[in-house]
């Protein structure tokens, strides 16, 4: 699957917020705060539609927490999304997923004391039989149970998981897991996938399927929404990047570009990673950049008093 | 030397007591086993179950099958009351409003303004007439030896009986459905569930009646051969309930009869056989010793089922064995 153009996914020039030619998600002044910390300030983004999309930053910078908000998993103090033209904000978790937007987890929730099978039934979508009065008459959901499990039986194998079907999910290594997770969240054929780190602690050799797994999504017209630390994967199959930092979307590029912005340097680094905190100089370049008076009254009279 | 005892004791396996041990037992498995509901008040709803049906039976004149109904409708309303607030919130809430609300019952009930309605801390007598009217066996004897029941008697235990079956087939039915798919994935893990699309809170509300349901059926079978007292639904109640639980295997539908099968006759053979100790001489005890000694016994074997056979009676070794 070719990288779909930066050309073909933006209207407008590279910036924060960009507006897409055809975007899926929509953000307006999405604000979480937690007591005083700000987690989440994004004031304007939008996820390509069709394409796969990394939200990468550092540590803490709000990516989870956007994550969690968008998929009706946490409410936000203010703002508005909206997902293919819809209003979602405020929307709960479970109806979110049903329009068609299902989400991973950082910390992978294979249902462990259920077999492989169960956990991929159970992301079946329209299964009468999950009413419980329907439940107990098994003619009235027969049907559409043996639709999903034939479409179990095609996910398991694609993900190479079919040797494991009836066995626990407990059983599962780490990355078989991630696997499982992905697989379960196809059963409902979503329209966009969340992916909460999907590489983190699987094998290099594991990752290489996983990718293949990621693209073969926006081959079959999904959209990827993946949040990753690890930047040989961003660059290897992202078409777009979103670069959050201290809850804020500091910057948005292609792959190979988006690196080399000073926003994205300064977001990972810190601004002043040029500079030598070993001089006075420097000292004195960083105190005027924080806008702090004190340190600067500080540093100076310790300059008077060297005789400098 | 009397052995009628042990024919006594094996009788106990028949008993309506032991019928309606393991139908609120059932519904615990719905709660706890299956759900993943901590419910600690299951004595809260056969507490609720016993007064409806002696309430209206008693003191509104109302007939055995529309009593019953009554039993269901407050079961499922002191569901939704412990339900609304709790299950948005972590399983351990659930815990203690559940303990506490069993409590709120027992106490307030015994009240002497309440007199009046509950009978206050006597309780009421006589639900089981009611319910004898509905008795379609002719009047005699049936049975052999110790073990002969009048014609009120057998209908009871017939009774009590086909509804733990049919409460068992029903729960067989679901937890096999897509919808006891659910329930477990929410044992599991709720979130991950609610990724899928699933309306968490609206299957642990159904989860928690339909449990409910069962326990206040419990509670109205309960007093059919005995009169309702307040203080027979402390929190005693419930922890028998748990040990019957995983005596059968709490993740079972018919753990819970095994183990209230086994639970009473255990019980009522280790009082036999404490007593003919005792009377002959042969354990250092008084009688009046005799009555906890047999619940230190059910402690004991609690705690060494726990040990060394988590899964229960019929459970399945693997679904304990993981630590996902």
């Amino acid at each position: 699957m070719p990288k779909t153009p930066v050309a073909d996914l933006i209207a407008g020039p590279v910036a924060p917020g960009v507006k897409k030619r055809n975007p899926i998600i929509v953000v307006d002044g999405v604000s979480r705060r937690f007591g005083g910390l700000t987690a989440v300030d994004v004031e304007h983004v939008e996820i390509p539609a069709n394409a796969i999309t990394a939200l990468i930053g550092p540590n803490g910078a709000g990516k989870t927490t956007f994550f969690n908000l968008l998929t009706g998993f946490d409410q936000p103090n203010s703002g508005s999304w909206t997902f293919q033209g819809r209003d979602i904000g405020g929307v709960p978790a479970y109806r979110v997923a049903r329009r068609g937007m299902v989400r991973t987890f950082q910390l992978t929730k294979a249902l462990g004391l259920m077999t492989v099978m169960d956990n991929m039934l159970l992301g079946a979508t329209k299964q009468p039989g999950e009413n419980m009065l329907r439940a107990l008459f098994r003619p009235t959901w027969r049907g559409r149970e043996d639709e999903i499990r034939e479409k179990a039986v095609d996910l398991l194998t694609r993900f190479k998981l079919d040797a494991k079907a009836d066995d626990y999910a407990a059983s599962l290594s780490g990355g078989q897991r991630k696997l499982l997770e992905m697989a379960r969240a196809l059963m409902s054929s979503p329209d966009l996938v969340m992916l909460d780190e999907p590489m983190a602690g699987v094998n290099p050799a594991l990752t290489q399927s996983l990718l293949g797994h990621i693209l073969d999504l926006k081959e079959q017209g999904m959209t990827v929404l993946f949040v990753e630390h690890d930047m040989h994967v961003v660059r290897e199959i992202a078409d777009w990047v979103i670069v959050m930092a201290e809850g804020r979307v500091v910057a948005e590029g292609a792959p190979d570009t988006v690196m080399s912005d000073p926003a994205v340097v300064d977001a990972y680094l810190g601004a002043h990673h040029d500079t030598d905190l070993g001089t006075l100089s420097g000292q004195l370049e960083v105190a005027k950049d924080m806008e702090s008076d004190l340190v600067r009254h500080d540093l100076e009279e310790e300059a008077v008093a060297d005789g400098r | 030397m009397n052995l009628n005892f042990v024919w006594l004791a094996l009788g106990e396996a028949l008993s309506p007591t032991t019928a309606a041990y393991a139908l609120a037992t059932i519904g615990l498995v719905v709660h706890f086993g299956f759900t993943g509901l901590l419910n600690f008040g299951q004595a809260g709803f056969m507490a609720v179950g016993g007064y409806a049906f002696a309430i209206t039976t008693l003191k509104l004149d109302w007939p055995a099958p529309f009593a019953f109904l009554a039993t269901i409708a407050a079961a499922t309303l002191f569901a939704l009351i412990l339900g609304i607030p709790t299950l948005r919130l972590r399983a351990d809430y659930l815990a203690i409003v559940t303990i506490a609300a069993a409590e709120i019952i027992r106490l307030s009930v015994k009240t002497a303004e309440l007199t009046e309605i509950t009978g206050g801390a006597t309780g009421l007598n006589g639900a089981g007439r009611v319910f004898n009217e509905l008795n379609p066996i002719p009047e005699g004897r049936y049975g052999f030896g110790v073990l002969t029941y009048t014609a009120d008697q057998l209908w009871l235990r017939v009774f009590g009986w086909a509804l733990v079956l049919l409460a068992c087939l029903i729960v067989y039915l679901l937890i096999r459905s897509p919808w006891g798919r659910v329930i477990k994935g929410i044992r599991e893990d709720e979130d991950a569930v609610r990724s899928l699309g699933k309306n968490v809170f609206a299957y642990k509300m159904q989860a928690l009646i339909f449990g409910g349901i069962l326990g206040g059926l419990a509670g109205a079978l309960f007093i059919l051969p005995r009169s309702l007292q307040p203080d027979n639904y402390g929190t005693q109640l419930t922890f028998f309930l748990y040990t019957i639980m995983l005596l059968g295997g709490a993740t079972t539908v018919f753990g819970p009869v095994i183990g209230s099968m086994i639970f009473w006759v255990v019980l009522s053979l280790s009082d036999g056989l404490l007593s003919l100790g005792i009377n002959s001489g042969i354990l250092p005890l008084t009688t009046t010793q005799q009555g906890p000694i047999r619940f230190i016994i059910v402690g004991v074997a609690l705690a060494l089922l726990v040990v060394f056979r988590p899964q229960g009676l019929l459970g399945n070794k693997k679904e304990v064995f993981f630590n996902a």
